[in-house]
């Protein structure tokens, strides 16, 4: 079987790599290498050794352009060291190889605004959508129940029943689209795979603070048309213990937390498909 | 030719910031306005082909789903005003930095000196407004005049000059290098004009021996033979200015105290910090012995204790008042990202693990008029909560604990307390972490940010009280993404061991860490042209002593310069040598070839006698207030509630990250709906380990207006009790003592200085008292003496505060305890004891009162009754707890049982009262703040237990949790006292601060 290899790129803002990297060890992952940009810039690390890359949480360049602007125009201008190759290329030959990408928060902005989501038509470099202000116009820390679609070809949440319950914590998650066209595509191919809901997760909401940024459909997370590219505002590396869990203290919860459903299903993935 | 790129919101797209304007003005100038919307615009400062710009524009400034851009062509349209708010020249532009990376990025060319982009914004206003009520917008909201500009158009104006015209807010600077020298030998009167005029916050006495010393004939000799003159030059005096400034030099805590106690008895203190604070930790240390944690304390940036066999903890708490005050947001935002250095600059350095901030406000619906240059505590408010979001949040370290305080003396200077906590390896390359040293012949670095004139006189600023002419440089403004990157490349160069010693630059700049740095090995010398600027002109003096911020000084051995600078290219991190460390006892500065300051480190450092500060204490009497006593007291409760200082602060929690880096255990709310107010934070640091970092903090500055001594007694216990209620281990936990004081030193403007004085110096006693007793290390802290504003006519002084924060361990954080009630049936006991202590508490001021009886600690009782409850919690006994403190048990058991959504009965008969029977009533038993209580619910099958492990302390079963929504409390006559449901008495707690 394969040796399942992660890799978490930091730098430049990043916050969230030491979490992403015990939640991808704990979902199985036999190898989860936190790499700085500049080890990419400069070539020391390449994409092209790694199966399931993770761009995690942060504030990339401050956000100062719009969340994860900077490091999109980064990605697709300079060049890796010694070639022409910018890691923009190096990404689309990732995905391309049949491998996979989860965007957390400031990650899931730059996979938008780089346009490798919803990426529909297969097409990984026009963006149609966005990740903008929340609606209340302030940052938020709080968990939100997220109802999941079963029928989604999201790789990530498979197996998930009804929903799941996580942080999010964000100034820019509200999502919006180009063009009716284009929300119409993502729900008919089913790519809206987490929904803000009622604790129930019977239905998408769009009342604060349920849905915590006013997103449009109330969307939370979305995939690629193959599944295996995914963005999500919520944080499911944040949730892999029940001690995280803002009431475990008084609620039954099983040991492992929610999340790392998340990673158990790419480590899966990896292990069967690659 | 420069550029204006306007970036416009798609008209079919809300704009949540023009929004947020909109509400501002309404809540907070009480004046309508139709619409505001916002246009952000870049004017660009670089030689761009017309495709180029089209790109930038198109590309990294915009987002082509929801905006438009032009280029060159005023976007505005539909207003009746608009307001262009931009920085001043020299002020951080954040925004403007991360555009200017993005034009080198997309054209391959990397920007040249003086090419650059500003930021400002354009909103634009609808509604029927006089050009009077839009310049109250301006100044009143939008701009900080101290650091922003900002212009004014109407509709018809905008139109005929075709928009606003384009302007770089570059620095212009003659670049004309100088060094001056200060004549010393003149008039009392005229040295006093040299240091008030030069900002340089030094006294006649000070003044005088700097003037003896440069009359020395040695030191004349030596000058000599240096070329230099017998004056000092400008670059010197500065140098001495900083290091021996109140901020850096401490000189209140090192003086000479002679305090009378008001019997007439008097004592002499040589220097409250060794007499009280070094040696409670010395005390405390040698009754541990082998169990003494504390690794690191007092001479370093931070104080660190053991964590467990290969990790260390690093706390450090900094105040930043004085530029909160001028500029909340930039003053906040820089006081913490200036904390995270010293952690980060402790030792060899340590990764941060979390951040803490403690507030105190004014009134932010203050409506009584204010002195002019104050500004109003709502936007103090605001850019505070702010500055700290974006500094805390950006710099991925989460916001775990922190209060916000309300007194309107805070008018005068608001209190901004930022701490942060980093993990440090037990061990680096074989040597503790903790350690480091300087040999001489290593190389003096600094990394990071440039240097401007942003900053300059920070440290002796902040040794004035707030003034009319307070100045605009002392000003500074965070940028955690620079510092971000930095850190990333030094914790990485710390396990590469490229380095030997790391120390923050923060207040007095590289003056004055380079300063402290050649006090290891003995000296040094530093060329100030080689030190990278952000603009061209700044005087040698200026180089020294700015504040610019994001940087570090190391010492790097030659051997590993080549490494540790091609690392720092790698990281896109700017490193500078700037020279050497010796061991020749000068503190030598050049500027090229020429010397411009030679200051023997004995006299830089030891030059300075300790001040002579009379101390009186006179208890002061407040009119005792009687009590009528009510049959009904709920409408007291939820007065309570609402007050400021007891009221939900979630609309400001819930912005900062606590969560980030993954090991948030105990969150700042909790409960069923995720709402209740924690009493601590807990924080796995190692996520594969369940051993935790327990971080909580008391304050209590209301109750300096009785007694200061009582005041620091309280804020140590509620630290402490805050601690233990959520689980933290009582054999490992260290404390930080942060004062911030109004000045106490006897002068014309304080002639209250010597009770002042004996305020500070009783504060200190307890200190000594109670840290002892608790056996609490301080192992770090700071001290903020002059927060006072005083404009010749009105003076406002804070009252005196001491913020305790208490750090320690949890050896499993699976067993934390939360403060929500948890189940129906569970029964409620109240640890210590209660007593008629009303005075200074929130509820005679909800009435107008101060009161005389004072809370006071039984360190003794408290310790037993905090060590039996641990016990419990550890056995697995405790459901819930939630520690007492302002507004009483009525408040503590409103809390914990709307945040469980289960209702409570309480019986104030069976609450455990000491005191005369005739001074035991409802309103006492309620509302007193008598310390060290606990609010505990255990589950009735471990009653038995939890009461033999509480056996020999105050622990009296006063109800139980109910499985209805009602809480009721019987009074002592039999009759119901209080009776409310939880939704009511939980919207009276979270109504008042919802909007904010």
């Amino acid at each position: 079987m394969t040796k399942a290899k992660a890799l978490v790129i930091t730098g430049n803002g990043t916050n969230c790599e030491t979490e992403a990297a015990h939640a991808c060890r704990l979902g199985g992952f036999d190898e989860a290498r936190i790499a700085h940009i500049s080890e990419l810039m400069t070539g020391e690390v390449s994409l092209d050794d790694y199966h399931f890359l993770n761009l995690t949480g942060g504030f990339l360049d401050g956000d100062d352009l719009g969340s994860a602007k900077a490091q999109a125009n980064r990605l697709r201008y300079a060049a890796v060291a010694g070639s022409n190759e910018p890691i923009l290329e190096q990404l689309l030959r990732f995905i391309g190889d049949g491998k996979l990408v989860l965007g957390v928060c400031n990650g899931f902005q730059l996979l938008v605004k780089m346009g490798m989501l919803p990426a529909l038509g297969s097409d990984y470099v026009k963006q149609t959508a966005t990740l903008t202000y929340n609606a209340s116009g302030r940052f938020q820390d709080r968990w939100c129940y997220l109802k999941v679609d079963a029928s989604s070809p999201s790789v990530y949440t498979r197996g998930i029943e009804g929903g799941v319950y996580l942080p999010i914590r964000h100034g820019e998650g509200k999502f919006l689209v180009d063009a009716p066209e284009t929300l119409e595509a993502i729900e008919n191919k089913h790519l809206a795979c987490l929904k803000y809901s009622d604790a129930n997760y019977s239905a998408p909401t769009m009342e604060f603070p349920e849905n915590p940024n006013g997103s449009t459909n109330a969307i939370a997370g979305i995939c690629d048309e193959t599944g295996r590219v995914m963005g999500l505002m919520p944080h499911p590396e944040a949730f892999v213990h029940r001690t995280q869990h803002p009431r475990w203290t008084r609620e039954e919860l099983p040991e492992e937390g929610a999340g790392l459903v998340f990673f158990r299903n790419a480590a899966q993935y990896v292990k069967q498909n690659l | 030719m420069p550029h204006r790129i306007e970036i416009t919101l798609k008209d079919e797209v809300r704009d949540p910031r023009g929004e947020r304007i909109k509400r501002e003005i309404e809540h907070f100038l009480h004046l309508s306005v139709d619409q505001v919307r916002t246009i952000d615009v870049y004017t660009v400062d670089v030689p761009l082909s017309s495709e180029e710009l089209e790109a930038v524009a198109a590309g990294p400034f915009s987002d082509p789903v929801i905006q438009g851009y032009s280029i060159d062509r005023a976007a505005a349209h539909g207003f009746d005003w608009l307001v262009e708010v931009g920085f001043r020249p020299g002020v951080t532009d954040n925004v403007g930095r991360t555009a200017g990376e993005a034009i080198a990025y997309l054209t391959g060319r990397p920007l040249s000196a003086g090419e650059g982009v500003y930021t400002s914004v354009q909103y634009l206003i609808s509604g029927k407004l006089s050009a009077e009520v839009i310049e109250k917008i301006a100044t009143g909201l939008l701009c900080n005049t101290l650091i922003q500009r900002y212009q004014v158009l109407d509709a018809a104006s905008f139109r005929a000059k075709g928009g606003v015209a384009t302007f770089v807010p570059k620095v212009q600077v003659e670049a004309k290098v100088e060094v001056n020298t200060v004549d010393l030998e003149v008039s009392d009167e005229e040295l006093m004009r040299i240091s008030r005029d030069g900002v340089l916050a030094l006294t006649l006495d000070e003044m005088k021996i700097i003037q003896a010393h440069y009359r020395d004939a040695k030191v004349r000799e030596t000058r000599e033979k240096l070329g230099l003159g017998a004056q000092p030059t400008d670059v010197e005096l500065e140098a001495l200015a900083q290091t021996w400034s109140e901020h850096c030099k401490h000189k209140i805590f090192s003086a000479d105290v002679e305090y009378d106690d008001g019997t007439g008895k008097t004592e002499k203190i040589n220097s409250l910090f060794k007499s009280y604070i070094q040696k409670t930790t010395a005390d405390v240390r040698a009754a541990l012995g082998d169990k003494d944690f504390c690794l690191s304390v007092f001479k370093d940036n931070a104080g660190v204790i053991r964590f467990n066999d290969d990790w260390s903890l690093v706390f450090k708490v900094e105040t930043h008042n004085s530029p909160s005050a001028l500029d909340p947001y930039g003053g906040a935002l820089t006081g913490i990202v200036g904390v995270n250095r010293d952690p980060f600059g402790t030792g060899k350095g340590a990764k941060l693990i979390f951040n803490t901030d403690v507030f105190c406000f004014a009134d932010p619906f203050y409506e009584k008029p204010l002195p002019t240059r104050l500004l109003h505590p709502s936007r103090i408010f605001e850019g505070v909560v702010e500055g700290v979001e974006h500094g805390g949040n950006k710099s991925g370290i989460p916001t775990v604990n922190g209060s916000i305080v309300f007194d309107d003396r805070f008018a005068g200077k608001p209190l901004v307390f930022c701490g942060t906590a980093g993990l440090m390896p037990a061990t680096v390359n074989g040597e503790p972490g903790h350690q480091k040293r300087i040999v001489p012949g290593d190389l003096i670095v600094m990394t990071g940010g440039r240097i401007g004139k942003d900053g300059i006189h920070g440290a002796t600023f902040s040794s004035e009280e707030l003034n009319e002419n307070s100045p605009v440089s002392a000003v500074q403004i965070g940028d955690p993404i620079t510092q971000k990157r930095m850190f990333d490349f030094l914790i990485r160069a710390r396990d590469k061991n490229l380095y030997r010693f790391i120390t923050d630059n923060g207040a007095g700049g590289l003056s004055s860490s380079i300063g402290e740095m050649s006090e290891e090995c003995g000296g040094c010398q530093v060329d100030l042209s080689k030190a990278p600027l952000k603009y061209p002109g700044l005087a040698p003096w200026e180089i020294l002593i700015s504040e610019a911020q994001e940087r570090m000084s190391l010492a790097v051995p030659p051997e590993q310069i080549d490494a540790f600078l091609e690392m720092a290219k790698r990281f896109g991190v700017e490193a500078t040598v700037l020279g050497t460390f010796t061991d020749s006892g000068i503190f030598h500065m050049l500027y090229g070839e020429q010397t411009v300051a030679y200051l023997p480190l004995s006299f830089l450092h030891g030059g300075l006698p300790p001040m002579q500060i009379p101390a009186r204490w006179e208890q002061p009497v407040h009119p005792e207030p009687t009590l009528t006593p009510a049959a009904d007291y709920t409408g007291d409760l939820k007065g309570l509630l609402s007050s400021l200082n007891i009221c939900s602060k979630e609309s400001v929690v819930r912005r900062y990250d606590h969560e980030v880096q993954g090991g948030s255990v105990v969150k700042p709310f909790t409960g069923v709906a995720n709402d209740g107010p924690s009493d601590a934070a807990v924080v796995r640091p190692i996520l594969d380990s369940f051993e935790a970092v327990v971080t909580g903090h008391g304050i209590s500055p209301r109750y300096s207006d009785i007694d200061a001594y009582h005041m620091a007694a309280n804020a140590i216990d509620e630290g402490l009790r805050n601690y233990v209620a959520v689980g933290g281990s009582l054999d490992l936990v260290a404390g930080l003592d942060n004062f911030c004081w109004c000045d106490p030193v006897l002068s014309e403007r304080t002639p209250d200085g010597p009770y002042k004085m004996a305020q500070l110096v009783r504060a200190n006693k307890a200190l000594y008292d109670y840290c002892t007793v608790f056996s609490l290390p301080l192992i770090s802290g700071k001290d903020s003496m002059k927060n006072d504003f005083y404009d010749g006519t009105t003076k406002i002084s804070i009252p005196p505060t001491l913020l305790f924060s208490v750090i320690g361990k949890m050896e499993d954080a699976r067993k934390a305890v939360t403060m929500d009630v948890k189940r129906p049936g569970d029964l409620v006991y109240l640890i210590g004891v209660t007593r008629n202590e009303l005075g200074g508490s929130e509820y005679l001021a909800q009435k107008g009162h101060v009161g005389n009886s004072v809370p006071k600690v039984d360190a003794q009782a408290a310790l037993a009754s905090y060590r039996a409850y641990h016990k419990a919690l550890n056995d697995g006994l405790v459901a819930s707890c939630h520690d007492l403190s302002d507004g009483g048990l009525a408040v503590a058991a409103a809390e914990s049982a709307f945040a469980g959504g289960y209702g409570v009965q309480l019986d104030l008969g069976k609450v455990a009262f000491a005191g005369a029977a005739a001074e035991k009533s409802d309103a006492v038993l309620l509302f007193s703040e008598s310390a060290s209580r606990l609010l505990v619910t255990v589950r009735p099958e471990k009653a038995a237990a939890f009461e033999a492990a509480l056996a020999g302390n105050v622990c009296a079963k006063i109800g139980e949790v109910r499985g209805d929504q009602s809480f009721a409390v019987t009074g002592l006559n039999g009759a119901g006292v209080v009776k409310a449901q939880l939704a009511e008495l939980k919207e009276a707690w979270q109504a008042p601060l919802r909007e904010l």
